[in-house]
């Protein structure tokens, strides 16, 4: 009788979470669940599209088979042009990023003042899409693979300036310590002290970036900003199905190449 | 003998700058290729130089006009910031979900090998087209309007989030999961006891980041027909209201910065 008596503070079975804990999960799941059906429930959708959806998408595939493969031949100059934009985007970026991430890391920014800048341009950047600067620098430019170029080092430039200048800030100070203690100019600290520590950083950044590049630059035609993107829209416009096709089929390759390259570059240099 | 000693360094021994590429032939070689390809490039790429400079007073010029932003339309800027959060939203849940059946099966240490070749050709043609490709196809199906565009980023979101879960899944330690095979569990027990335990912060951490990458994306598909505050920056664009684009792009950089706040501050308490 007195065993019984004995209390345990811990329950005869396992459970994963407390009553509290499984609480707080509920309301959380409840909430988001909330959210996700407000945001679906207020958006003008027409339901009413879904009904012929199944036939739209079969008319869809008939004309797209079989692919027009003659297309394929005009498609070679724009897949070099989309290739080149994307490239010469990214060598801009690196010329631009470059001194703006210095700007933005903490500990290599001159003041509050130019960090606070270097911030700013680097949020900039990166919120307006490469697709939205394309239409900027048209206006800017005219149609053609300039405009697609800067727009992609406008993109570009946030990204790879905000992942360099975390890697600047999360450098060895020793190393930055040992450069100054020789008495070297401020200049030739950065060069010697801090640079040769992100550099790897900087090239797989890069290298990372210019597949997101690669595969940016090929919807930049949408815009007329050069590219294969061009020829694209230009034969969905016409419903030139076929042609479709076979554009996607090339895109497809090349994307899937250059994602390839990237990673084995990658892998080199880390 | 100090000095005698001096004279004497090994040139290996010397203190050189530390390079990425020790070779210098190679490093040299590399430099001159990366210029030739410039060289290369810019001779092929079709640039027309008089228009360039042409370009830099009209670059001049659409600044001027885009300045002072106008905001005097800001119900309609109001509306269609919405619309795309509200994409955003609705795509991110949807892919969310969609992305736990397809990342368990795109990882190839607990599924068979014909299930996991299926779900990774599944996100690797999903990733491989940009999201602007994709909702033109969407457009085509179900019309203009906010659902090609939620349709677009919920494919998106779901093909990231479940590759990142996959990669998560392929790189957990074998131990727990042949302790909880061990006491007979089956597939589901599995699931429950050993890989979504492991797996939950960097999955609702990946997603949390989709949510923010959707906001990003949900202002440009718009674009070409499929909703959100991209329709209505394109057409303002054609229409050269430049001061009202501008107030547009203030308006994304504000709601991009926030959705960024937001996402990592929600990031870092789950850590």
């Amino acid at each position: 009788m007195s065993e019984k008596t004995v209390v345990h503070d811990y329950p005869d079975v396992w459970q994963r979470f407390s009553p509290r804990q499984t609480l707080i999960r509920f309301i959380w799941y409840v909430g988001v669940v909330f959210v996700a059906v407000w945001a679906l429930s207020t958006l003008d959708i027409s339901w009413f599209y879904f009904l012929d959806a199944h036939l739209q998408v079969k008319d869809l595939a008939v004309r797209m088979w079989p692919p027009n493969l003659e297309f394929a031949r005009r498609l070679v100059a724009p897949l070099i042009e989309t290739i080149h934009i994307a490239t010469l985007g990214t060598i801009i970026t690196f010329v631009i990023a470059f001194p703006i991430a210095f700007l933005a890391a903490r500990n290599t920014t001159i003041n509050r003042f130019t960090w606070f800048i270097g911030r700013f341009i680097l949020v900039g950047s990166r919120s307006v899409n490469t697709v939205v600067w394309g239409l900027l620098f048209v206006a800017i430019f005219g149609p053609g693979p300039l405009a697609g170029i800067w727009a992609i080092a406008f993109r570009s430039i946030g990204f790879v300036g905000k992942l360099v200048a975390e890697a600047i800030e999360e450098i060895d100070p020793g190393a930055v310590e040992a450069v100054e203690s020789t008495g070297a100019s401020r200049l030739q600290v950065l060069l010697i002290g801090i640079l040769p520590q992100v550099l790897p950083v900087i090239y797989g950044t890069l290298v990372y970036r210019w597949d997101i590049n690669i595969r940016e630059s090929t919807v930049l035609g949408f815009v007329v900003a050069g590219g294969i993107g061009i020829l694209l829209y230009s034969s969905i416009n016409q419903f030139l199905w076929r042609e479709v096709t076979v554009t996607l089929m090339m895109v497809f390759c090349v994307v899937l190449a250059s994602e390839f390259l990237s990673a084995k570059i990658r892998h080199r240099i880390s | 003998m100090n000095t005698a000693a001096e004279k004497h360094i090994d040139p290996a021994q010397q203190w050189h700058q530390i390079r990425m590429i020790e070779n210098p032939l190679i490093r040299h070689s590399l430099a001159l290729l990366v210029l030739l390809y410039i060289f290369w490039s810019m001779l092929s790429i079709n640039v027309d130089w008089g228009r360039f400079l042409l370009g830099l007073p009209r670059a001049a010029n659409i600044v001027a006009r885009m300045l002072p932003p106008d905001f005097s339309r800001w119900e309609l800027l109001i509306r269609g910031m919405l619309e795309s959060v509200q994409m955003a939203l609705a795509a991110s849940f949807i892919g969310m979900i969609l992305a736990v059946p397809i990342g368990i099966c795109a990882s190839s240490n607990i599924v068979p090998k014909p299930v996991y070749l299926m779900a990774r050709a599944f996100i690797i043609l999903s990733r491989t087209f940009h999201e602007i490709i994709v909702a033109i196809f969407f457009v085509k199906i179900f019309g203009f309007g906010p659902i090609s565009g939620v349709l677009t980023l919920t494919i998106s979101s779901t093909s990231f989030i479940s590759k990142m879960l996959a990669e998560d899944i392929e790189n957990m330690p074998p131990g727990q999961i042949e302790a909880i095979r061990a006491t007979g569990a089956g597939f589901f027990k599995l699931l429950i006891y050993c890989i979504s335990p492991q797996a939950m912060p960097r999955y609702l951490g990946v997603s949390i980041y989709r949510l923010d990458a959707n906001i990003r994306h949900s202002t440009v598909i718009g674009i070409v027909g499929a909703g959100g505050i991209g329709q209505v920056l394109a057409a303002s664009f054609s229409r050269y209201d430049y001061d009202f684009s501008l107030a547009i792009l203030l308006s994304i950089i504000v709601l991009v910065f926030l959705g960024e706040f937001f996402s990592n501050w929600v990031r870092s308490r789950l850590r």
